[in-house]
């Protein structure tokens, strides 16, 4: 219809060109590639001219918010500032072939070794290695680690069941099932921690792992952590740590001195990489001592003043990905930790805290439930005012020029806004923010007809899901 | 340094906000006994310094912009348009559009993704793009046993070793199992498979450079009743005839070669493609078209009902963030290219990487392995062992000759040509090998 954003289909004229590759002359294909084996016809791509595809994806870009554009306290996603140093770094290191001799990536190598170490001594960790491609591979990977290591002690068959709060990420139980396990969901206690009562319960000769994640979703810091690792270890339970929420505890706790023996980073959360609009992110693991023999090969050591690849782990479950990892985003981690240092990190975490709790304390003064109601972390968990719903207090932020929260997660709260402001975002950002949501809540209770509606000026306004789960369209075809 | 705007005062009033003075009262509910540990790290540095430092450790990696190395990544040209655009801000530090009203750029480009995707292997689907391209050989796999119901898997030889690693590694964790089937003369042989295969995969053209004539083994996989997965470079399909049109099921590869840069290996982006029968199986994100309220086109996360933040322990796949920027740039390098352009820059690696094989075959010594026809990475017998050779080429500037695994026999080095290859480059590479094996 009038009014649609064209496709780069739609823009297509036949005959029309842009970049233009150098000319080898006339080559005969059909004698080198075999002419039973070529194309019958070309693939219907777009033709356009260069100035064409400028302004089509210009154009989408102003269709889209990141967090260079506007506030966007996605809960569990730390959408922190991205620094462009980083971005810088990363460009240095574009022109390397994985499969290059080593003496001759001396630099890059030097880059994994040391990130291994840092994420390590970050973490508490004993060993750490870089090659998963994001948190949901970290978490696989981690799985398969635990595996492996009951395998080696006789117990594989028997440790078959992984204990996941009803709190968890969604991936949790997700990498669980892939890694060959069986999930048990445990029960939140009505402080919003781990129950130890029922956890203690559900521990036994058939329980691999518990999954946590600490600060927990709702933002709150399981505060029996030591307790509940040691309850666990007694039976033979590996302890894995989801990553996601590191950034409310960088240089202030570390999973491995709580007794985690397995752990995931997100560096696209963390440590600062884009997101890239859903990636690529980087989700390297760390192991303690007795996990690190199962870790995927190669991991880079260091001999002398040399780096190089290690593929020496007989017991390793094997290889998770193609070469060595998201190299690119680990340049990026790499000079954002450079830059920061400890000092800097622990900054970070307590500022990150600091504007989380702010928030919190504003919005309950704004009328907004807090269920949870006490010291928060990175993030935290808050509910609409009576009669309003997530979704649609979600969608009104829209109009205001801000990215809503996560909504509707973690599942054991209704109407969950899971709020992560992380430490980039200044008091006056807040403030604003918190007066825009003032501003929804009385609105919306007054006019629910108005709330139901929004939003009303952004590119598109809601949505039809319903039908594009039933009729996808999945790929532009043209009108019949 | 950090990226913090709090000045101290506003420290103070925030915390005064919530009757506090420290920010250690902050962590007051962690154990104290393990609170604070003192994180030895390097001394922070700030802009200017760090960046002089990567460009130091920079300096300690040899460029392989011209290199001759393939196994699936290798040196084209990205035209400029792909890296300006793919660094907007609005791309770059977009989370996953879980907030359609608002992320209709990454979106659409998704949904334009989804199309070329599809248009290049000839089948009816694409996802939005998983981590890489063994991953995404590994979740093509899974989705076929799920699909037949059944637990073994044929792979050929030819597929690429580290895939085959990545892929066991996957198999082993569900207990399913994997069998190989072992190349003759370069090319994956005849095969029959019995009932309990569910998946049947090979790589065209091979990870040894040979285009293999697919026909006889998805004719007898589909006779069998499994379903086959498909391996390509998405650029040979510019020439060769596409997965979709020999009767696969399942396509995947890695996208580098689709403007992005080689990265050591990454990032770089899986992408998946299948026949429409296989959609509710299918891992991963998937934009679908759809209306806004007042009529207008707009694009959605569909069939979310396949995924981990809905489904959990049920889920198709755990996978959540994918390599969403990495296929954008493959989009707008298909964009900026078109048919003809993608098609000439084919031809051209194809033509480089022939008159090259031609050179090298000709030297005393060396023997091409790779049965014609081949694509732009055919494999050479040397005469000492790959790395060695490597090694000694390194020392003279020159990156080629990817060490072949042992399994595949013996000094075998894999070589690739682009586009980007002029002919004194090729010059240089024939001279340098003539030197090294003096």
């Amino acid at each position: 219809m009038k009014g649609d954003f064209p496709t780069l289909f739609e823009r297509s004229r036949s005959g029309r060109r842009g970049t233009r590759p150098p000319s080898v002359g006339d080559v005969d294909l059909a004698a080198m590639l075999g002419a039973d084996n070529m194309r019958s016809e070309p693939a219907r791509l777009p033709e356009l001219d260069e100035l064409s595809v400028v302004r089509h994806y210009t154009n989408l870009s102003r269709r889209q918010v990141g967090v260079d554009t506007s506030f966007y306290p996605l809960g569990s996603c730390t959408m922190k500032y991205n620094p462009r140093a980083s971005e810088a770094a990363a460009a240095l290191f574009t022109e390397l072939h994985p499969y290059q001799d080593p003496e001759s990536v001396q630099g890059a190598l030097q880059i994994i070794y040391e990130l291994q170490e840092y994420l390590a001594e970050i973490t508490g960790m004993d060993a750490v290695t870089l090659q998963p491609a994001a948190g949901a591979h970290g978490e696989l990977t981690g799985m398969m680690l635990i595996r492996a290591y009951h395998e080696s002690r006789g117990e594989g068959e028997q440790r078959r069941v992984v204990l996941v709060p009803d709190s968890a990420h969604g991936s949790n139980p997700a990498s669980s099932m892939m890694a060959g396990f069986v999930v048990r969901e445990i029960p939140s206690g009505a402080d919003g921690e781990v129950d130890l009562n029922e956890l203690r319960a559900a521990l036994g000769p058939e329980v691999a792992a518990i999954m946590l994640t600490n600060p927990n979703t709702l933002g709150l810091f399981e505060r029996k952590i030591l307790e509940l690792i040691d309850a666990a270890h007694q039976q033979g339970v590996q302890l894995y740590y989801d990553g996601a929420n590191l950034n409310a505890i960088m240089g202030w706790a570390r999973p491995g001195d709580m007794g985690f023996d397995v752990i995931h980073l997100n560096l696209h959360k963390t440590f600062s990489t884009p997101h890239g609009g859903g990636g690529p992110g980087s989700g390297p693991v760390g192991a303690k001592a007795h996990l690190a023999p199962f870790l995927p090969v190669p991991t880079v050591k260091r001999e002398g003043e040399r780096y190089l690849f290690d593929y020496d782990r007989p017991q390793t479950i094997g290889r998770m990905r193609s070469f060595y990892g998201n190299f690119g985003v680990m340049v990026r981690a790499y000079t954002y930790i450079r830059m920061l240092g400890a000092a800097g990190l622990k900054r970070s975490s307590a500022l990150a805290v600091l504007n989380a709790n702010y928030l919190r304390k504003k919005l309950k003064d704004a009328g907004y439930i807090i269920p949870h109601d006490r010291l928060c972390k990175h993030e935290f968990v808050a509910q609409p005012p009576a009669g309003l719903h997530a979704l649609d207090v979600a969608k009104a932020l829209l109009d205001y020029g801000y990215h809503p929260p996560t909504i509707y997660f973690p599942l054991i709260v209704k109407e969950a806004l899971m709020i992560e402001p992380t430490e980039t975002e200044s008091q006056e950002t807040l403030d604003e923010y918190v007066t825009v949501m003032a501003e929804i809540a009385r609105r919306g209770q007054e006019d629910p007809d108005w709330i139901s509606h929004t939003p009303y000026s952004t590119p598109v306004r809601r949505l039809d899901e319903v039908s594009a789960n039933r009729h996808p369209r999945l790929r532009w075809k043209p009108e019949e | 340094m950090d990226f913090t705007p709090h000045t101290p005062e506003e420290v103070q009033a925030m915390l005064a906000e919530l009757g506090l003075s420290d920010l250690r009262q902050l962590f007051a509910d962690l154990p104290q006994e393990i609170l604070e540990p003192q994180l030895r790290l390097p001394e922070p540095l700030g802009e200017q310094e760090a960046l002089s430092l990567l460009r130091s450790l920079a300096a300690k990696n040899a460029s392989a912009e011209k290199s001759f190395l393939g196994g699936a990544v290798r040196p084209h040209f990205i035209p400029s348009v792909v890296p300006a655009l793919m660094s907007r801000g609005e791309f770059l530090t977009a989370y996953t559009p879980y907030q359609p009203e608002v992320s209709q750029g990454v979106l659409q480009a998704i949904f334009e993704y989804q199309t070329m995707i599809a248009e290049l292997t000839g089948l009816d689907v694409s996802n939005a793009s998983l981590y890489d391209g063994a991953s995404a050989l590994a979740e093509g796999v899974l989705l076929a046993l799920r699909q037949t119901r059944r637990m073994a898997v044929v792979v050929s030889q030819g597929v690429h070793p580290e895939y085959r690693q990545v892929l066991a590694t996957y198999l082993h964790a569900v207990g399913a199992e994997l069998r190989t089937i072992e190349l003759a003369g370069g090319l994956t042989a005849p095969a029959e498979f019995d009932e309990t295969v569910g998946a049947v995969v090979l790589q065209n053209p091979n990870f040894l450079g040979a285009i293999e004539n697919p026909s006889s083994w998805i004719a007898a996989a589909h006779a069998s009743g499994a379903l086959v997965v498909y391996v390509t470079d998405p650029l040979s399909l510019a020439l060769l005839k596409p997965p979709g049109a020999w009767g696969a099921d399942v396509a995947v590869g890695d996208g580098q070669p689709l403007g992005n840069p080689m990265n050591f290996g990454g990032p770089q982006f899986g992408y998946i493609a299948v026949r429409d029968k296989l959609l509710r199986q299918l891992p991963g994100r998937l934009v679908s078209e759809t209306r806004d309220v007042d009529g207008r086109r707009g694009y959605v996360l569909a069939l979310a009902a396949r995924e981990q933040h809905i489904r959990r322990a049920k889920a198709k796949s755990n996978i959540t963030t994918n390599s969403q920027l990495s296929a954008l740039m493959a989009a707008v390098y298909l964009a900026a290219l078109g048919p003809q352009g993608l098609a000439d820059v084919a031809a051209a690696a194809v033509a480089k990487a022939h008159a090259l094989a031609a050179q090298l075959a000709s030297l005393p010594g060396l023997e091409l392995v790779t049965p014609r026809p081949f694509f732009n990475e055919f494999t050479l017998r040397l005469p000492a062992p790959a790395a060695v050779v490597r090694a000694q080429l390194a020392k003279r500037g020159l990156q080629a000759a990817t060490p072949v695994p042992e399994e595949y026999g013996d000094n075998l080095a894999l070589f690739s040509a682009t586009e980007r290859h002029s002919d004194d480059d090729l010059r240089s590479l024939l001279d340098g090998i003539k030197e090294v094996l003096a």
